[in-house]
């Protein structure tokens, strides 16, 4: 079997996923640099189209650079995606392992709860949480872990179920090897591929949920987000429509790139698998 | 008696999962930085003494906790939710107010999402590997990473702004004063822009489900024996391999209804679409968090009764499906 990278890159949309997360990557990396200074300066004439000179996206009606808020937007967005997923997915491992390794009645509480919590209407969840609990980076990372985890936890725990019964973790049990042993060292690093790809599609409805934040004025103030720029924009949409258009095209390419390389995971690292429903 | 069981249990489920909602709003409210009363007020410190005076006795929050969290279920169970100090109304009379549109939007949305869906999974399978797959998952891929309010934002500069040919905002005409069937169809025409924007994350889910579990079904041999057997290909198709594929999208329904009353909130305020999405948007800008509340608990209970009524259809519709679950 060839090795992991190639194996990767040599699905269509691994390397097309490489290529565009990398390059928003280096936006992002690189905002400083490129555009240095303060995004929400205002440093030309209001409302120029995009393709002006010196200004390749154009200014809003404040006379701020768009490719600046872009870029620097791009921080946030990927900044927001990878923490609120990092929470998602360790509150969900965690969860669905304990479910999924002692069963009975554990397995049967943290399920119903998992399941209510998938049930009931998570953005509006996550509205009420960012909105009482006032809008910030960590209020809104936070919102975004909570009723991003279930999917993760159910994941977790069909692996473990199926996994428990297998011979090599009978032998590690009869071995004398704790659970706690058991589960880190024998069944979590077996079960740790569709982790890995359930994450990278996690991170793109992160995003897709920070942004849709924003955009309904609850980002936090103090950073310029894409979501931000598309709702600062809506209100003079049918003039200068751009305005809305461009963060929203980086949103797009940046989703797009996590959900190919999520697919091109999933085939390098599952090659018998099927193709997943989706990030639901 | 089995499928009585089956239902009894379900609404036991349905239950508890309003009670975690009703939990959920409770504590929020307590677990907030500062004190509820001048949180529900709307306004922290800037409001007089004797307002937050007249939430706190309103609230009882002067009173313990679990004393607090009985009052506030039995406040529910009447459908009393409370005043909005924006408003000056009982929460109920406005959320009641603006429900069927919401209702209406969202479930266009589902059936469009349904229909159209699971119409392109089956038209890419059947053809798979030919052009028109390639083009129908390509447009799945794109449906599927955009933001939908972005979509909607797009669709108003395209197909109202530059074409004119649909409205861009509200439920009706306004001042047009139409009657009858007329009035259906102004209504109709101002809900195409909404409904498609709310139902085409979903159309993605759909269409690669739907796509995938058809071709999966294709090749068994219960699709083979009617093939050999004659039966014509349109009727293969039709009740051998949709029936099949239909299965896993079922599954994506339930999870469907909280997501797409979720992003009604976006839809809403985008198209200027009078129903409770709307209704949420303005009540975070007002910080009217009773109504805010009470329009998380409104949506939630409904889609616990949507996610029931399709249980039970489908306990009904197939016969396969576990009554113990």
């Amino acid at each position: 079997m060839k090795p992991f990278a190639a194996r990767f890159l040599a699905v269509p949309t691994g390397m097309a996923g490489v290529t565009l997360l990398g390059a928003v990557l280096l936006l992002a990396l690189g905002a400083g640099w490129l555009y240095p200074g303060d995004p929400w300066a205002m440093v030309a004439d209001p409302n120029l189209p995009p393709l002006s000179p010196g200004y390749l996206f154009g200014t809003d009606m404040l006379g701020r650079d768009i490719a600046a808020g872009v870029a620097h937007g791009a921080r946030v967005s990927l900044l927001i995606g990878v923490i609120a997923t990092v929470i998602a997915v360790l509150a969900g491992t965690v969860l669905g392992a304990l479910a999924g390794y002692h069963g009975g009645l554990t397995d049967d509480l943290i399920m119903r709860f998992t399941e209510i919590v998938q049930t009931i209407p998570g953005f509006l969840l996550a509205l009420l949480m960012v909105a009482i609990f006032g809008p910030s980076l960590y209020s809104i990372v936070f919102a975004i872990g909570v009723i991003s985890w279930p999917s993760v936890a159910r994941l977790v725990r069909a692996e473990f179920l199926s996994m428990r019964t297998r011979d090599f973790v009978k032998a590690a049990r009869l071995g004398g090897q704790s659970d706690l042993r058991i589960v880190f060292r024998q069944i979590l690093p077996n079960t740790l591929s569709p982790i890995v790809v359930a994450a990278s599609l996690m991170m793109a409805t992160a995003i897709l949920l920070e942004s849709a934040i924003s955009f309904l004025g609850l980002g936090d103030r103090r950073l310029i987000s894409w979501g931000f720029m598309i709702g600062a924009g809506r209100t003079t949409l049918l003039q200068t429509w751009w305005l809305s258009a461009i963060p929203g095209a980086a949103i797009f390419v940046t989703v797009l790139a996590l959900n190919f390389m999520g697919d091109a995971l999933n085939q390098a690292l599952n090659p018998r698998r099927r193709p997943t429903g989706g990030h639901a | 008696m089995e499928r009585l069981l089956f239902f009894a249990r379900r609404c036991l489920k349905a239950l508890l999962v309003i009670l975690c909602v009703i939990a959920i709003n409770f504590a929020l409210i307590r677990a907030a930085p500062g004190d509820p009363a001048t949180i529900l007020a709307g306004e922290a410190g800037a409001v007089d003494a004797g307002f937050v005076e007249r939430i706190r006795k309103d609230y009882g929050l002067d009173q313990p906790l679990p004393v607090q969290f009985v009052a506030y279920l039995q406040q529910l169970a009447t459908f009393n939710f409370g005043t909005s100090y924006r408003e000056n109304r009982p929460v109920q009379e406005i959320i009641f107010e603006k429900l069927p549109a919401t209702l209406l939007l969202t479930l266009s949305a589902f059936v469009f999402s349904v229909v159209v869906g699971v119409g392109l999974g089956m038209a890419a399978a059947r053809r798979a590997g030919t052009w028109v797959d390639a083009t129908i998952t390509a447009a799945s891929l794109v449906f599927f990473a955009m933001p939908l309010f972005w979509f909607g934002l797009l669709a108003i500069v395209l197909f109202s702004v530059k074409l004119g040919w649909l409205p861009s905002y509200g439920m009706s005409t306004v001042g047009a004063d139409l009657k009858g069937w007329q009035a259906w169809l102004d209504v109709g025409h101002h809900l195409l822009l909404p409904a498609v924007t709310l139902g085409l994350f979903y159309v993605a889910v759909y269409t690669r489900v739907t796509r995938a579990a058809a071709i999966e079904v294709m090749d068994q041999d219960f699709v083979k024996t009617a093939r050999a057997k004659g039966v014509p290909e349109r009727r293969i198709w039709r009740h051998h391999i949709l029936r099949n594929a239909l299965l896993p999208v079922i599954t994506f329904v339930s999870l469907q209804a909280g997501h797409i009353l979720g992003g009604s909130v976006l839809v809403e305020t985008v198209f200027a679409w009078p129903g409770i999405g709307r209704l949420a948007f303005d009540a975070l800008f007002q910080r009217d968090y009773n109504l805010l509340l009470a329009v998380f608990f409104v949506s939630s209970v409904m889609v616990v009764l949507f996610n029931l009524v399709a249980d039970l259809l489908y306990s009904i519709a197939d016969p396969r499906i576990e009554l113990q679950t």
